[in-house]
């Protein structure tokens, strides 16, 4: 099996360390001492110039928190984390006023990433493409630094801005929607960010209204020893329609980084919310030392009648991913969807899937989850589709497939199926194999190189999920999914 | 020897404890239970003692709380009378041209078992008797034990005591089938613990077939535990009927060890019991094997079926197909747990695991839970799991040709779970299969 032993050998030369936006900005930045209590919170609340209710909302969380013990029961281990070892805030210390004042190192940063933060140089890449716009929140470590588009998208009543803005400037909507979805004491992680939350982006689309561009948020750790915790809401009110997309990178660095977030969204009558992450975290190096610990929290609520929620996910990064973003169908004839594509190398350990609930009258969701496992990585899918009493004619349908590439990783499905209704019908289906013999003798028999068959292979594997990705980031993903297994499969 | 004591939990735990404690004392003052099955029940105890009844915080439990569904535990049975044996007899499954084995409430009815009988080849002794005999099959026994704690095969650990010990000689094939009956009869509801220990030979043969029978409406608790060792080239079936009394609780463990080139076909049909589980724990030794594990589950009332699977493709080259079928009426509970474990080294696995299941109420539910955790790359491995109702367009398709209501479903529901039963290879076998189903359709039917 020449091929199997190229993709061995491949796999063992591999060096994680390309991850190519392992660069440290050197930005001077000002920091919450370091640790956390209630003054920790006093001080980042107070830093956001935040209203007195939203204090003693993060206070109380604290107190939760306290009482809470860390999650066991993913498929991932790693060394206990010592929560008083980071920093809970950190922001670059010269706050800018305008776009004009932001860190020219920071700009760099983000020029670096591939995001344009200044609206002229983005209008000018859509007379050079013809590609549409996208508004773009950037989060650097705790704080929000830009949100582009911001005027063009008030026009048409679109709120997009950073959520410590939101809850100085539209508390009412905050109030009503926040922690909704993600209660307060929902898990440990939940209920820390909730303490701790410094950032994110919140998105209101009024009734009947289209959302006229992209949104999107990219996401930055650059401070050592932080964690970030960012919050983002997105409220889509009746017969509205908003994608939203969000990226994530992060400095390569020798110790685990904390990022714990909690997304939440909401879908009134008629509404359709589209979220699409590429998560792109450090992995850590080749030996497993450093990387980000993503343990996220994303859910999202299909309140009224005929509202859709739509997950798309791609996941490379991070040396640690917790991560099971999910609908609770609640409204009629309401729809959820989740694609993902989890790819893992080096010793990353990703422990992902999604939860389909169903409570509503003729409730679908559809979850197409791909998994590829290479080098010394475990990749699990864990999901959960239930039916309720009331839900009938809930509809699901899952398929979730696990690709293994090389011998010394895992790939795990741990899938609940809950049916308490008789009109429910759920199917469940998963597959896990290496790439076929025969496909490869296949592809060589045409012409193709084996790098090249294998590239093909592993495109065709992805494909269901690749498509639902809005064009902008299915480049980028294709893109991404390559340099991942660069090495690995060519 | 120590113990240490553990704050009272439930009633029924506390109970369990107890008993087996007075137990394990009485047998010290005759001089011990003896041997391994002292050593085994003591462990058992401790354990016991440490993790009680298994509930929904234990994942492999989660859909099943025994905590909460065993509310109080019945004194232990006693040796049957022979007006006992007699019922049981009457009341025990009949499969025609088999050896059978009586075990009433949980103990071996020597006088009422065709030992006569059992095929050339073919040995069947009391678990007392090994013990006396100091027979070195007995170290067979908790051999095959999964390294995590199981309560109910904890418990059945703890009372050891009845039971038997099957082997078969190399190269025989059974002429015919040996039946391991296991019947509660009417009376006070007791508690009966039973274990089987199978050790077939290299190239051997056997068909065996085990069913639980008993009366309605006594809430005896059954529990039961097999060691199955398939050698070398041996071929084994094994068929098991769980039809226990509706107020019943089953308990049921089986545990497999498969050598080279071995071939084992489990079919297990469940209908009875208020409340059942049925563990299986397959272990592959040997390469080239080949391991069926099938079932249908029929449930109706507010009955509780379990069926947990933990297959361990420990080495490479075997094969495992499931497939488990599961009709829902009322407001019955079925559940469904399966996980297919492939070690680093079990390259060219091939694993297919199936569970379907149909809801003929709003009130019923199904759990499903198939998963699957590969750590080698070469392999092919999948599993499925469906949940749905009866299909409208069959219905109509049926009912449009002439059939009442009740008489379609019954033969598109008999269809669904035929599909299972046609990997029972015995004939004869099947029918008595297809009989119970078809009487249990034909009761909901009416």
């Amino acid at each position: 099996m020449p091929a199997v032993q190229e993709t061995v050998e491949r796999v063992r030369a591999l060096d994680v360390d390309q991850y190519k936006y392992g660069f440290v900005t050197d930005i001077e930045s000002e920091k919450a001492p370091k640790g956390l209590s209630e003054d920790t919170i006093r001080y980042i609340s107070a830093k956001k110039n935040e209203p007195e209710w939203m204090l003693e909302w993060r206070l109380e969380a604290y107190r939760r928190w306290l009482t809470m013990v860390e999650p066991t029961w993913a498929r991932v281990s790693y060394p206990k984390i010592d929560f008083q070892d980071y920093y809970y805030y950190s922001q670059p210390k010269a706050a800018p006023k305008s776009i004009d004042e932001i860190d020219p190192e920071i700009l760099k940063t983000y020029e670096k990433l591939g995001i344009p933060l200044r609206e002229r140089d983005a209008l000018l890449g859509i007379e050079n493409s013809g590609g549409s716009k996208v508004a773009v929140d950037a989060v650097f470590d705790s704080v929000s630094v830009a949100t582009t588009f911001k005027a063009e998208l008030a026009s048409a009543g679109v709120i997009f801005m950073p959520i410590s803005e939101a809850i100085r400037e539209h508390p009412d909507l905050v109030k009503t929607y926040l922690g909704s979805v993600v209660p307060v004491s929902d898990n440990f992680y939940a209920t820390l960010n909730s303490a701790v939350f410094s950032d994110g982006s919140f998105v209101y689309i009024p009734k009947g209204v289209r959302c006229p561009m992209e949104l999107s948020t990219y996401f930055r750790i650059n401070e050592r020893n932080t964690g970030q915790f960012e919050r983002t809401l997105i409220i889509a009110d009746e017969g509205a329609y908003v994608s939203y997309l969000e990226g994530c990178t992060a400095p390569q660095r020798d110790e685990n980084q904390l990022h714990a977030a909690v997304v939440e969204l909401v879908a009134l009558k008629d509404a359709q919310i589209k979220y699409s992450t590429v998560q792109n975290w450090y992995p850590g190096d080749k030996d497993g030392k450093g990387g980000i610990y993503n343990f996220v929290t994303k859910r999202g609520d299909c309140r009224g009648d005929n509202s859709k929620i739509s997950w798309t996910q791609v996941e490379t990064g991070s040396a640690i991913t917790w991560k099971y973003p999910s609908c609770i169908l609640r409204g009629d004839n309401s729809q959820g969807e989740f694609y993902s594509i989890a790819i893992s190398n080096g010793y990353q350990q990703v422990d992902s899937g999604t939860k389909m609930i169903h409570l509503g009258k003729n409730t679908s969701s559809r979850i197409i989850s791909k998994g590829i496992a290479a080098g010394h990585s475990e990749n699990t899918y864990r999901g959960q589709v239930s039916a309720h009493r009331k839900a009938t004619g809930a509809r699901n349908f899952t398929n979730c497939d696990s690709l293994l590439i090389g011998d010394q990783c895992g790939a795990h499905t741990v899938p609940y199926m809950e049916a308490k209704n008789a009109s429910a019908q759920f199917e469940h289906e998963a597959t896990t194999s290496k790439i076929s013999e025969d496909q490869l003798f296949y592809c060589l028999q045409r012409g193709l190189g084996p790098e090249e068959a294998v590239a093909l292979i592993v495109n065709g594997f992805v494909r269901d999920v690749l498509q639902q990705l809005p064009m902008e980031f299915a480049v980028e993903a294709q893109k991404l999914i390559a340099v991942s297994l660069e090495g690995s499969v060519g | 020897m120590t113990i240490p004591v553990r704050p009272a939990r439930t009633p029924a735990e506390d109970a369990i404890a107890a008993t087996l404690q007075a137990r394990l004392a009485v047998a010290a003052g005759q001089g011990g239970l003896e041997g391994r099955l002292g050593e085994l029940s003591a462990d058992a105890l401790e354990a016991f003692r440490a993790h009680g009844l298994p509930n929904r915080r234990v994942e492999e439990w989660k859909y099943t709380d025994l905590r909460a569904a065993v509310r109080d535990f019945p004194p232990l049975a006693g040796t049957p009378g022979p007006a006992q044996e007699a019922e049981a007899a009457a009341l025990a499954l009949d499969v025609p041209h088999a050896a059978r084995l009586l075990f009433v409430s949980g103990a071996l009815a020597r006088g009422a078992s065709d030992f006569a009988g059992l095929p050339a080849g073919v040995s069947a002794l009391p678990l007392d008797a090994a013990t006396a005999s100091n027979n070195p099959l007995l170290d067979r026994i908790g051999s095959l034990q999964p390294d995590r704690y199981d309560g109910a095969l904890a418990l059945n650990t703890g009372f050891l005591g009845e039971g038997l010990v099957v082997t078969v000689e190399a190269g025989i094939k059974a002429a015919k089938p040996v039946h391991l009956a296991h019947v509660f009869p009417a009376g006070e509801a007791v508690a009966g613990f039973t274990r089987t220990v199978v050790v077939v030979g290299e190239g051997a043969e056997l068909t065996l077939v085990e069913s639980f029978t008993g009366r309605e409406g006594v809430a005896y608790q059954a529990n039961h535990a097999m060691e199955l060792v398939v050698g070398d080239g041996a071929t084994v079936n094994l068929v098991r009927l769980q039809e226990e009394g509706a107020a019943a609780l089953h308990l049921g463990t089986l545990m497999v060890e498969l050598g080279r080139a071995a071939k084992l076909n489990v079919f297990s049909l469940v209908q009875g019991a208020a409340l059942s589980r049925h563990s299986v724990y397959g272990r592959f030794q040997g390469t080239g094997t080949n391991l069926g594990v099938r079932g249908a589950t029929l449930l109706k009332g507010r009955q509780h079926a379990d069926t947990s699977m933990f297959i361990d493709h420990a080495v490479a080259g075997c094969e495992s197909r499931e497939l488990f079928k599961t009709v829902l009426s009322d407001e019955s509970h079925g559940v469904f747990q399966g996980k297919i474990v492939v070690r680093r080294d079990a390259q060219k696995t091939d694993g297919r695991m199936m569970s379907q299941s149909l809801l003929l109420s709003d009130n019923a539910e199904m759990d499903n839970k198939p998963e699957l955790e590969i750590f080698a790359d070469d392999v092919q491995c999948g599993h499925g799991a469906t949940v749905g109702t009866l299909d409208d367009k069959m219905l109509f398709y049926l009912r449009s040709r002439g059939l009442p209501l009740k008489e379609a479903e019954r033969l598109l529901i008999q269809a669904f779970v035929g599909e299972a039963v046609e990997f029972v290879e015995d004939e004869a076998l099947r029918e008595v299969l297809i009989a119970r189903m078809v009487a249990w359709l034909e009761k909901r039917a009416a």
